[in-house]
């Protein structure tokens, strides 16, 4: 007693530090939040998201004045420019029609079954957690909005993450460049499959790919849906080292096709629907790259005469074939969307 | 590291409640938002800034550990991580430094360069040692990225601490 006593303060930091090693101890015990780790979570993201919102609102009324209404310099060059790539774009969209009708009648014929996005939700990111150690993002919309955990987080450019852990009006996603966040994924060029994950540096990285295969610079990292998370046919990143690794695998860094260190406006994908594809359907479910155009306000409206050309390729609006990534309609969304 | 001072010499300095409370809240919100804006920001570890900074002008132990825990358990859960790293990290360094402000004079643009550099050090060890040990985090050290956000937070402090000094009250 009389040594605590003499070093009262030494003593009052370990009992602190005692308490918070217990605390650690039975969280890792018990993974999912336990009643206090959560109320503890939701003081601390109550606390701080209002005032997030509150800022990311003014800033973002600010911009919009500010765009909108008053520096409106080389917008007639960029509209011109703009009509030139939309003509360009119909174009290129009557051959892709021709591709992806060919595509579904063989996924009919083969009894493929096909995802769809059926339904999405546009989010507003407002703050990160702050933290080197841990990358995520928290977006303006939580549970009530309709949000719940594992749902993918995406860009027009690509894949974003997924929801890990929802509040009432806010909720955070776990970034694909998180070492503990993990995506099944395909290499568009050669179909070789591998798992994204992330590394401590903030980087992506593609694992499970064998040495002896052929991987390069350059090819295109799509989502597999393998991980019954991510809806197959996203466009992940692109490909930009290769070197030997550990043991019989790969080292293959990739470079995200979303910008996750500039992220402003995600769409969370709430509902996604599973069926075989019918081959002669006329009005099929909606693309991704569709939602994406109705969701986002920077993609302009497709003039009157959008819709004539539209008429002489009658397939175009369905999904492309699982196996036919260069129809699918990411890419495409890659293309149209201006940002 | 600036000459040792008699006890004599140390001022001991307190703060109002809402500069108490509001700071660390500020801190908090101020690292979460602005890397959404700018990314860069993510080198600097504003709550510790603070933390160091209510330590060393307390120069209490007690109020030192106890400010350093509560801020860290706060930064804990905006994390996906269990709540108690940073809590742990922040409680080390919110007592090193309190009882560092005791003994050194850490008044000085320089000495609070070194300060802030050798605590910003020991708060990543603290952090990696319970990530990596107890949790199981997969973390891993980079020495360039600590040194360099190291320096980037010493300079940081050095006009922080100087803007949180008006709010100081003296005892």
């Amino acid at each position: 007693v009389e040594i605590i006593s003499r070093h009262r303060n030494l003593t009052i930091l370990l009992v602190v530090l005692f308490a918070q090693i217990l605390g650690l101890a039975a969280q890792v015990r018990r993974p999912t939040d336990g009643g206090s780790v959560r109320l503890v979570r939701l003081w601390a993201v109550t606390a701080v998201t209002p005032l997030e919102n509150a800022v990311v609102g003014a800033a973002r009324w600010v911009a919009h004045v500010w765009s909108d209404y008053l520096y409106l310099r080389n917008v007639r060059t960029q509209n011109q420019q703009l009509r030139d790539e939309l003509q360009r774009l119909r174009l290129e969209q009557v051959r892709l029609a021709e591709d992806a009708s060919q595509a579904r009648r063989l996924q009919a014929l083969l009894d493929f079954k096909e995802q769809f996005i059926s339904q999405t939700l546009a989010a507003q990111v407002i703050s990160t957690t702050g933290s080197d150690f841990s990358r995520g993002l928290y977006l303006d919309k939580g549970a009530r909005d309709g949000v719940k955990p594992d749902m993918p987080v995406i860009t027009p450019q690509g894949i974003v993450g997924k929801i890990y852990r929802v509040y009432p009006h806010s909720s955070l996603v776990l970034v694909i460049n998180d070492p503990s966040s993990g995506a099944g994924v395909i290499l568009e060029r050669s179909r070789l499959q591998g798992i994204l994950q992330g590394t401590a540096a903030g980087e992506t990285v593609l694992q499970n790919i064998m040495s002896d295969e052929s991987v390069q610079p350059g090819d295109k990292v799509l989502t597999s849906g393998g991980d019954r998370i991510y809806p197959k046919g996203l466009p992940v990143g692109v490909v930009t080292k290769v070197g030997p690794g550990r043991d019989l695998f790969l080292n293959i860094r990739v470079r995200p096709a979303a910008r996750l260190d500039r992220l402003e406006e995600v769409l969370v994908i709430t509902h996604v629907e599973e069926r075989a594809p019918a081959a002669e359907e006329a009005n099929g479910p909606v693309r991704a790259s569709d939602i994406l155009a109705q969701r986002l306000p920077s993609v302009p409206q497709k003039p009157a005469d959008d819709q004539d050309a539209r008429n002489t390729a009658p397939v175009t609006g369905k999904p492309a074939a699982p196996g036919n990534p260069a129809a699918l309609p990411n890419n495409s969304a890659n293309k149209d969307t201006p940002r | 590291v600036a000459p040792h001072v008699s006890r004599e010499h140390i001022e001991v300095y307190r703060f109002s409640l809402p500069v108490a409370i509001g700071i660390p809240l500020l801190a908090i919100f101020f690292q979460a938002f602005v890397p959404v804006r700018f990314p860069f920001f993510s080198y600097f570890d504003l709550p510790l800034l603070v933390t160091i900074f209510f330590a060393v002008a307390r120069r209490s132990q007690v109020t030192g550990l106890l400010t350093g825990g509560l801020i860290g358990l706060a930064q804990d859960s905006l994390t996906h991580h269990p709540i108690g790293l940073y809590g742990i990290a922040k409680t080390v360094v919110g007592y090193g430094a309190s009882s560092l402000g005791v003994k050194l004079d850490v008044e000085n643009p320089t000495s609070r360069i070194l300060v802030t550099f050798g605590f910003y050090l020991l708060h990543q060890l603290v952090y990696f040692a319970v990530a990596g040990g107890l949790v199981q985090e997969s973390i891993s050290w980079r020495w360039g990225h600590e040194l360099v956000a190291g320096l980037a937070n010493a300079l940081l402090a050095v006009v922080l601490f100087a803007l949180l000094d008006r709010f100081r009250q003296r005892t």
